[in-house]
Protein backbone atom coordinates (compact mmCIF):
# COMPACT_ATOMS: atom_id res chain seq x y z
CA UNK A 1 0.00 0.00 0.00
CA UNK A 2 1.40 3.37 -0.85
CA UNK A 3 2.29 5.27 1.82
CA UNK A 4 0.55 8.60 3.16
CA UNK A 5 3.37 11.22 2.67
CA UNK A 6 3.34 9.51 -0.92
CA UNK A 7 -0.36 9.93 -1.40
CA UNK A 8 0.33 13.88 -0.23
CA UNK A 9 3.19 14.32 -2.80
CA UNK A 10 1.32 12.87 -5.17
CA UNK A 11 -2.09 14.84 -4.87
CA UNK A 12 0.39 17.98 -4.66
CA UNK A 13 2.11 17.42 -8.21
CA UNK A 14 -1.07 16.10 -9.75
CA UNK A 15 -2.44 19.66 -10.11
CA UNK A 16 1.47 20.25 -11.98
CA UNK A 17 4.70 21.14 -11.13
CA UNK A 18 5.01 24.58 -10.59
CA UNK A 19 7.16 26.80 -13.42
CA UNK A 20 9.42 28.46 -11.27
CA UNK A 21 13.44 28.33 -10.72
CA UNK A 22 13.16 25.65 -7.96
CA UNK A 23 9.87 24.00 -8.57
CA UNK A 24 10.14 20.70 -5.83
CA UNK A 25 11.72 23.16 -3.23
CA UNK A 26 8.09 24.72 -4.07
CA UNK A 27 6.36 21.57 -3.72
CA UNK A 28 8.05 20.35 -0.71
CA UNK A 29 6.83 23.56 1.30
CA UNK A 30 3.52 22.96 1.01
CA UNK A 31 4.34 19.38 2.38
CA UNK A 32 6.91 19.96 5.15
CA UNK A 33 9.21 17.98 2.85
CA UNK A 34 12.73 18.91 2.08
CA UNK A 35 13.57 19.80 -1.47
CA UNK A 36 15.81 16.56 -1.55
CA UNK A 37 12.86 14.42 -0.35
CA UNK A 38 10.39 15.69 -3.11
CA UNK A 39 12.96 14.47 -5.52
CA UNK A 40 13.96 11.43 -4.09
CA UNK A 41 10.06 10.11 -3.50
CA UNK A 42 9.02 10.80 -6.91
CA UNK A 43 12.25 9.14 -8.46
CA UNK A 44 11.26 5.70 -6.54
CA UNK A 45 7.89 6.36 -7.58
CA UNK A 46 8.85 6.57 -11.01
CA UNK A 47 11.19 3.96 -10.69
CA UNK A 48 8.77 1.16 -9.14
CA UNK A 49 5.95 1.95 -12.26
CA UNK A 50 3.10 4.06 -9.93
CA UNK A 51 4.55 6.60 -11.28
CA UNK A 52 4.19 5.57 -15.60
CA UNK A 53 5.88 8.58 -16.70
CA UNK A 54 6.49 12.21 -14.83
CA UNK A 55 6.81 15.07 -17.60
CA UNK A 56 4.67 17.34 -19.74
CA UNK A 57 1.15 16.28 -20.69
CA UNK A 58 0.01 17.52 -23.87
CA UNK A 59 -3.23 18.64 -25.28
CA UNK A 60 -4.13 16.76 -28.15
CA UNK A 61 -6.53 18.84 -29.52
CA UNK A 62 -5.17 22.37 -28.86
CA UNK A 63 -1.98 20.57 -30.97
CA UNK A 64 -3.96 20.46 -33.97
CA UNK A 65 -4.26 16.68 -33.14
CA UNK A 66 -7.76 16.58 -34.05
CA UNK A 67 -8.62 13.44 -35.34
CA UNK A 68 -9.05 10.80 -32.39
CA UNK A 69 -9.61 6.99 -33.26
CA UNK A 70 -9.91 3.95 -30.78
CA UNK A 71 -9.66 0.89 -32.81
CA UNK A 72 -11.03 -1.94 -31.38
CA UNK A 73 -9.84 -5.65 -32.64
CA UNK A 74 -11.01 -9.34 -32.15
CA UNK A 75 -7.56 -10.89 -32.47
CA UNK A 76 -7.36 -13.94 -31.45
CA UNK A 77 -6.37 -15.13 -27.95
CA UNK A 78 -2.98 -16.61 -28.64
CA UNK A 79 -2.25 -13.95 -30.91
CA UNK A 80 -3.36 -11.03 -28.65
CA UNK A 81 0.04 -10.86 -26.70
CA UNK A 82 2.46 -10.70 -29.77
CA UNK A 83 0.06 -7.81 -32.03
CA UNK A 84 -0.57 -5.77 -29.29
CA UNK A 85 3.35 -5.72 -28.44
CA UNK A 86 3.59 -4.96 -32.44
CA UNK A 87 1.00 -2.16 -32.42
CA UNK A 88 2.61 -0.73 -29.66
CA UNK A 89 6.02 -0.15 -31.09
CA UNK A 90 4.26 2.08 -34.18
CA UNK A 91 5.15 5.44 -34.38
CA UNK A 92 1.18 6.33 -34.52
CA UNK A 93 -0.04 4.57 -32.15
CA UNK A 94 -0.37 6.30 -28.68
CA UNK A 95 -1.97 3.36 -26.52
CA UNK A 96 -2.57 -0.47 -26.88
CA UNK A 97 -4.63 -2.43 -24.28
CA UNK A 98 -6.23 -5.81 -23.94
CA UNK A 99 -9.66 -5.85 -22.81
CA UNK A 100 -12.33 -8.79 -22.08
CA UNK A 101 -14.91 -9.17 -25.21
CA UNK A 102 -18.12 -9.00 -24.47
CA UNK A 103 -19.55 -11.70 -26.56
CA UNK A 104 -20.90 -11.58 -29.52
CA UNK A 105 -22.48 -7.75 -29.08
CA UNK A 106 -18.97 -6.83 -28.98
CA UNK A 107 -16.52 -9.45 -29.93
CA UNK A 108 -13.20 -7.17 -29.38
CA UNK A 109 -10.46 -8.05 -26.82
CA UNK A 110 -7.24 -5.38 -28.10
CA UNK A 111 -7.90 -1.94 -28.60
CA UNK A 112 -5.43 0.88 -29.74
CA UNK A 113 -5.41 4.70 -29.93
CA UNK A 114 -4.32 7.02 -33.40
CA UNK A 115 -3.92 10.46 -33.23
CA UNK A 116 -4.08 12.52 -36.52
CA UNK A 117 -4.59 16.05 -38.00
CA UNK A 118 -7.45 14.56 -39.48
CA UNK A 119 -9.79 11.57 -40.22
CA UNK A 120 -7.86 10.88 -43.63
CA UNK A 121 -4.52 10.98 -42.22
CA UNK A 122 -5.62 8.66 -39.52
CA UNK A 123 -7.26 6.25 -41.82
CA UNK A 124 -4.11 5.97 -44.05
CA UNK A 125 -2.00 5.05 -40.97
CA UNK A 126 -4.63 2.48 -39.89
CA UNK A 127 -4.85 0.78 -43.68
CA UNK A 128 -0.76 0.83 -43.60
CA UNK A 129 -0.91 -0.89 -40.06
CA UNK A 130 -3.18 -3.40 -40.98
CA UNK A 131 -1.23 -4.51 -43.94
CA UNK A 132 2.41 -3.89 -42.16
CA UNK A 133 0.83 -5.88 -38.72
CA UNK A 134 -0.54 -8.59 -40.74
CA UNK A 135 -3.78 -8.00 -39.48
CA UNK A 136 -6.01 -8.05 -42.29
CA UNK A 137 -7.75 -11.23 -41.19
CA UNK A 138 -9.33 -9.76 -38.11
CA UNK A 139 -12.69 -8.04 -37.64
CA UNK A 140 -11.97 -4.17 -36.36
CA UNK A 141 -14.33 -1.39 -35.80
CA UNK A 142 -13.01 2.37 -35.84
CA UNK A 143 -14.73 4.88 -33.68
CA UNK A 144 -13.44 8.32 -34.11
CA UNK A 145 -14.12 10.88 -31.48
CA UNK A 146 -17.06 13.53 -31.80
CA UNK A 147 -17.86 15.34 -28.39
CA UNK A 148 -15.51 15.75 -25.62
CA UNK A 149 -17.63 15.83 -22.64
CA UNK A 150 -15.10 15.82 -20.29
CA UNK A 151 -10.92 15.56 -20.34
CA UNK A 152 -9.54 15.54 -16.82
CA UNK A 153 -11.24 16.12 -13.64
CA UNK A 154 -11.42 12.45 -12.69
CA UNK A 155 -9.24 12.91 -9.61
CA UNK A 156 -9.32 9.93 -8.26
CA UNK A 157 -9.50 10.00 -4.34
CA UNK A 158 -7.97 7.52 -1.92
CA UNK A 159 -10.43 8.52 0.68
CA UNK A 160 -13.38 9.16 -1.16
CA UNK A 161 -16.00 8.16 1.85
CA UNK A 162 -17.83 6.58 -0.02
CA UNK A 163 -19.12 5.80 -3.83
CA UNK A 164 -22.09 7.76 -3.16
CA UNK A 165 -21.06 10.27 -5.94
CA UNK A 166 -24.28 12.11 -6.09
CA UNK A 167 -23.26 13.94 -3.23
CA UNK A 168 -19.80 15.06 -4.37
CA UNK A 169 -20.53 15.62 -7.93
CA UNK A 170 -18.46 18.93 -8.46
CA UNK A 171 -15.32 16.63 -9.01
CA UNK A 172 -13.52 18.93 -6.80
CA UNK A 173 -10.59 17.58 -4.50
CA UNK A 174 -11.19 18.31 -0.61
CA UNK A 175 -8.41 19.83 0.91
CA UNK A 176 -6.17 17.05 2.32
CA UNK A 177 -7.65 14.19 0.10
CA UNK A 178 -5.55 12.77 -2.18
CA UNK A 179 -6.64 12.70 -5.69
CA UNK A 180 -4.95 11.37 -8.84
CA UNK A 181 -5.76 11.45 -12.71
CA UNK A 182 -6.17 8.59 -14.33
CA UNK A 183 -5.80 8.30 -18.35
CA UNK A 184 -7.13 4.88 -18.84
CA UNK A 185 -9.47 2.25 -17.38
CA UNK B 1 -1.36 26.18 -34.83
CA UNK B 2 1.75 23.79 -34.78
CA UNK B 3 3.46 25.92 -37.39
CA UNK B 4 3.43 29.35 -34.88
CA UNK B 5 5.34 26.99 -32.41
CA UNK B 6 8.78 27.57 -32.44
CA UNK B 7 11.60 25.12 -32.03
CA UNK B 8 11.89 25.31 -28.42
CA UNK B 9 8.09 25.11 -27.46
CA UNK B 10 8.41 22.05 -29.76
CA UNK B 11 11.52 20.30 -27.82
CA UNK B 12 9.92 21.08 -24.86
CA UNK B 13 6.46 19.41 -25.63
CA UNK B 14 7.85 16.39 -27.19
CA UNK B 15 11.27 15.69 -25.20
CA UNK B 16 10.17 15.82 -21.64
CA UNK B 17 6.86 14.01 -21.36
CA UNK B 18 8.50 10.80 -20.14
CA UNK B 19 10.95 11.84 -17.52
CA UNK B 20 11.39 15.31 -16.98
CA UNK B 21 14.38 16.24 -14.72
CA UNK B 22 14.14 15.27 -11.10
CA UNK B 23 16.72 17.50 -9.98
CA UNK B 24 16.67 20.82 -7.76
CA UNK B 25 16.97 22.71 -11.12
CA UNK B 26 14.99 20.84 -14.03
CA UNK B 27 13.79 24.02 -16.05
CA UNK B 28 17.79 24.97 -15.79
CA UNK B 29 18.97 21.59 -16.74
CA UNK B 30 16.84 21.49 -19.76
CA UNK B 31 17.80 24.61 -20.91
CA UNK B 32 21.35 23.58 -20.59
CA UNK B 33 20.47 20.22 -22.76
CA UNK B 34 18.67 22.73 -25.62
CA UNK B 35 21.34 25.27 -25.18
CA UNK B 36 19.27 28.49 -24.16
CA UNK B 37 18.86 30.03 -21.21
CA UNK B 38 16.62 29.18 -18.03
CA UNK B 39 14.44 32.08 -18.17
CA UNK B 40 13.46 30.99 -21.70
CA UNK B 41 12.46 27.70 -20.83
CA UNK B 42 10.46 29.28 -17.86
CA UNK B 43 8.64 31.69 -20.11
CA UNK B 44 8.01 29.14 -23.14
CA UNK B 45 6.60 26.69 -20.64
CA UNK B 46 4.04 29.19 -18.98
CA UNK B 47 3.29 30.09 -22.97
CA UNK B 48 2.16 26.75 -23.49
CA UNK B 49 0.46 26.85 -20.38
CA UNK B 50 -1.48 29.88 -21.21
CA UNK B 51 -1.77 28.57 -24.60
CA UNK B 52 -3.61 25.32 -23.05
CA UNK B 53 -1.48 23.15 -25.25
CA UNK B 54 0.29 21.27 -22.34
CA UNK B 55 -2.67 20.30 -19.08
CA UNK B 56 0.58 20.16 -16.73
CA UNK B 57 4.21 18.82 -15.59
CA UNK B 58 2.94 16.11 -13.74
CA UNK B 59 2.52 12.48 -13.25
CA UNK B 60 0.56 9.58 -15.06
CA UNK B 61 -0.04 7.10 -12.66
CA UNK B 62 -0.11 3.60 -14.07
CA UNK B 63 -3.74 2.08 -14.23
CA UNK B 64 -4.75 0.32 -11.78
CA UNK B 65 -1.70 0.84 -9.15
CA UNK B 66 -3.86 2.67 -7.30
CA UNK B 67 -7.66 1.69 -6.69
CA UNK B 68 -9.44 0.47 -9.64
CA UNK B 69 -10.42 1.77 -13.05
CA UNK B 70 -12.52 0.48 -16.37
CA UNK B 71 -13.41 1.75 -19.89
CA UNK B 72 -17.08 1.73 -19.74
CA UNK B 73 -19.00 1.57 -23.12
CA UNK B 74 -23.02 2.56 -23.48
CA UNK B 75 -25.07 2.73 -26.24
CA UNK B 76 -27.60 5.57 -25.51
CA UNK B 77 -30.35 7.17 -28.47
CA UNK B 78 -28.92 10.61 -29.97
CA UNK B 79 -31.97 12.15 -28.44
CA UNK B 80 -31.15 10.86 -24.64
CA UNK B 81 -27.23 11.89 -25.12
CA UNK B 82 -27.14 14.86 -23.78
CA UNK B 83 -28.70 14.00 -20.61
CA UNK B 84 -26.50 10.56 -19.82
CA UNK B 85 -23.32 12.32 -20.84
CA UNK B 86 -24.09 15.10 -18.30
CA UNK B 87 -25.36 12.70 -15.59
CA UNK B 88 -21.89 10.81 -16.07
CA UNK B 89 -19.98 13.40 -16.38
CA UNK B 90 -20.81 15.17 -13.08
CA UNK B 91 -19.18 11.58 -11.74
CA UNK B 92 -15.72 12.70 -9.77
CA UNK B 93 -15.06 9.33 -10.41
CA UNK B 94 -15.29 9.57 -13.92
CA UNK B 95 -13.07 11.00 -16.83
CA UNK B 96 -12.22 11.26 -20.67
CA UNK B 97 -16.21 11.14 -21.44
CA UNK B 98 -16.43 11.12 -25.29
CA UNK B 99 -19.21 10.52 -27.38
CA UNK B 100 -17.55 8.07 -30.78
CA UNK B 101 -19.04 7.68 -34.11
CA UNK B 102 -20.74 3.80 -33.16
CA UNK B 103 -23.60 2.01 -31.55
CA UNK B 104 -22.06 2.12 -28.30
CA UNK B 105 -21.42 5.80 -28.60
CA UNK B 106 -20.52 6.87 -25.12
CA UNK B 107 -17.16 6.42 -23.66
CA UNK B 108 -15.46 7.37 -20.57
CA UNK B 109 -13.08 6.12 -17.91
CA UNK B 110 -13.80 5.65 -13.99
CA UNK B 111 -11.81 5.19 -11.41
CA UNK B 112 -12.81 3.69 -7.84
CA UNK B 113 -11.15 2.83 -4.63
CA UNK B 114 -11.58 -0.87 -5.25
CA UNK B 115 -13.43 -3.09 -7.77
CA UNK B 116 -15.93 -3.30 -5.40
CA UNK B 117 -17.08 0.01 -5.38
CA UNK B 118 -16.12 1.10 -9.39
CA UNK B 119 -18.97 -1.48 -9.93
CA UNK B 120 -21.38 0.06 -7.90
CA UNK B 121 -20.31 3.69 -9.63
CA UNK B 122 -21.34 1.68 -13.06
CA UNK B 123 -24.24 0.17 -11.75
CA UNK B 124 -25.58 3.85 -10.27
CA UNK B 125 -25.26 5.13 -13.34
CA UNK B 126 -27.38 2.37 -15.23
CA UNK B 127 -30.07 2.76 -13.12
CA UNK B 128 -30.02 6.61 -13.14
CA UNK B 129 -29.58 6.54 -16.96
CA UNK B 130 -31.79 3.95 -17.83
CA UNK B 131 -28.92 2.20 -19.98
CA UNK B 132 -27.03 -0.93 -19.84
CA UNK B 133 -23.06 -0.34 -19.08
CA UNK B 134 -20.40 -2.21 -20.77
CA UNK B 135 -17.57 -2.37 -18.37
CA UNK B 136 -14.41 -3.32 -19.98
CA UNK B 137 -11.23 -3.51 -17.66
CA UNK B 138 -7.71 -3.44 -18.77
CA UNK B 139 -6.11 -6.57 -18.88
CA UNK B 140 -3.29 -5.76 -20.60
CA UNK B 141 -1.32 -2.70 -20.94
CA UNK B 142 1.31 -3.50 -24.08
CA UNK B 143 2.37 0.18 -24.61
CA UNK B 144 5.43 1.24 -22.38
CA UNK B 145 6.11 4.75 -24.12
CA UNK B 146 2.64 6.29 -23.24
CA UNK B 147 4.00 9.49 -24.26
CA UNK B 148 2.53 11.48 -27.70
CA UNK B 149 5.17 12.31 -30.41
CA UNK B 150 4.74 15.62 -32.64
CA UNK B 151 5.86 15.82 -35.83
CA UNK B 152 8.93 18.58 -35.50
CA UNK B 153 9.18 19.50 -39.15
CA UNK B 154 5.35 19.97 -39.56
Amino acid sequence: MIEAVDQHLISAVQAGLPIAARPYAVIGERLGLSEQEVIERLARLRAQGLIKRWGVVVKHRQLGYRANAMIVMDVPDDRVGDVGALLSQQACVNLCYQRPRQGEVWPYNLYCMIHGKSREVVLEQWAELRHACALTAYGYEVLFSRRCFKQRGALYSLRAESSKSAQSVTGQAQPGQAVFEMHSG
Amino acid sequence: MLAQLQPLHKHLLNDYQQDFPLSPTPYRDIAEQLGVSEDEVLHAFEELSAQRMISRIGPVIAPNSIGSSALVAMAVPEHDLARVAELVSAYPEVNHNYERENRFNLWFVAVADDEAQLGMVIAEIETRSGYPAMTLPMLADYFINLGFEMNLHD
